[in-house]
């Protein structure tokens, strides 16, 4: 998107001014839906976890759940992915690898955790 | 010499170079909250059965500062809606409105510091726990809002209905240790200030860059708008991530 001067002048700048000012107003009512959506999405968050699933692992979930729902509006739409080049994807896609990696040592280095482990609370 | 691609794209990537330059920023961040989270996950299960904290932190509290957080991050995105719209008042007025709400998120995270910092978990010699805030010091006992259990472990679930608290004084002659609820205090505070210390100087950061861009840096849009421009949105998709990183912690810290 083409950005003119604020001195600049003539038709065919402002006919074009005219079609970018169109497309962010397009783009602002979609950030304005996204924010309610976060707002939503935070009361509904602080709503599950009062309710008793009757298995705490559950609670976990779909607070996870709803977080990442947040965090994929986020980075969609305010942070732009939905539409960004190729380049940044492959960033990503690289990050999303090693951090998965990060996570998977995490849950193998509990899976050996020690049987006899000595606590300081005797368990 | 000025300073190649910082409006035109470059040829090979598509982008402007500050924009490049944030991602792969932002691809650190994410890997340094990421063992962060790790440390999390790894300590959480690996704890003793009901010696994991639960309702220590402040929920409507920290819900408020979540609101925050995200009303701050639409109005940085509006913020640079507003310069691609040509609009520079409606600029100004949005990223005002932004560091107001970093300003309103830094006090509301000092006043639940201050509040962990003022709370006591005292042992008494005979082996019983108090705690509470201290509301009154003198020399010979000590006035706490709080409570005495039997067992530490009572004091770890909160969520539980029947805890009341009332004044309880404490002769100091009773007690045998006293430690405040600070980063050292167990597990669960030293991953809490830790991950919450590194995300509100995160918020401090961007705050200052975003003032920057607000006040004197905002001269760049008389003479380069594209710039500028450019400048904002940098400045914008840090802020998202450190709204992003919030909206994972607020419901692993505060309500799991």
């Amino acid at each position: 998107m083409e950005i003119k001067s604020p001195a600049q002048t003539g038709s065919a700048v402002a006919e074009a001014s005219h079609e970018d000012f169109t497309e962010f107003k397009q783009h602002v009512h979609r950030y304005l839906f996204v924010f309610y959506a976060l707002l939503f999405g935070t009361l509904a968050t602080v709503g599950a976890s009062y309710i008793p699933w009757g298995n705490h692992e559950i609670n976990i979930g779909v607070a996870l759940f709803i977080a990442v729902c947040k965090g994929s509006l986020v980075a969609c739409y305010f942070m732009h992915l939905i539409s960004e080049r190729r380049l940044i994807y492959g960033i990503l896609m690289f990050t999303a690898f090693f951090f998965l990696g990060l996570m998977f040592l995490t849950l193998s280095a509990y899976l050996n955790f020690p049987l006899d482990t000595v606590t300081p609370y005797g368990h | 010499m000025d300073i190649p691609y910082t409006v035109e794209a470059r040829p090979d990537t598509g982008l402007y170079n500050a924009k490049v330059g944030i991602w792969l920023f932002l691809a650190s961040e994410v890997m340094l909250f990421g063992a962060l989270f790790s440390a999390y996950i790894l300590l959480r299960v690996g704890a003793p059965a009901g010696y994991w904290p639960e309702g220590w932190l402040n929920v409507p509290l920290g819900t408020l500062n979540t609101m925050v957080l995200i009303t701050s991050s639409i109005t940085t995105v509006m913020a640079w809606a507003s310069l691609k719209m040509h609009q520079f008042g409606r600029f100004k007025l949005f990223h005002a409105i932004t560091l107001l709400m970093a300003l309103t998120f830094l006090s509301i995270k000092s006043y639940e510091y201050h509040d962990k910092f003022t709370h006591f978990e005292i042992l008494l010699k005979d082996g019983r726990f108090a705690d509470g805030h201290i509301i009154e010091r003198a020399p010979d006992h000590i006035v706490i809002h709080g409570r005495i259990v039997n067992d530490e472990k009572a004091l770890y679930n909160l969520h539980e209905k029947h805890i009341q608290l009332k004044e309880v004084t404490i002769q100091r002659s009773q007690i045998k240790s006293m430690e405040r609820y600070g980063p050292w205090h167990n597990t669960y505070c030293a991953l809490y200030f830790t991950l919450t210390g590194l995300h509100a100087l995160h918020v401090i950061g961007g705050a200052i860059v975003i003032g920057f861009l607000w006040g004197p840096g905002s001269k760049l849009w008389e003479t380069d708008p594209e710039r500028f421009t450019n400048r904002v949105e940098v400045s914008g998709l840090f802020w998202h991530f450190v709204d992003l990183v919030w909206i994972f912690l607020f419901p692993v810290l505060y309500l799991l």
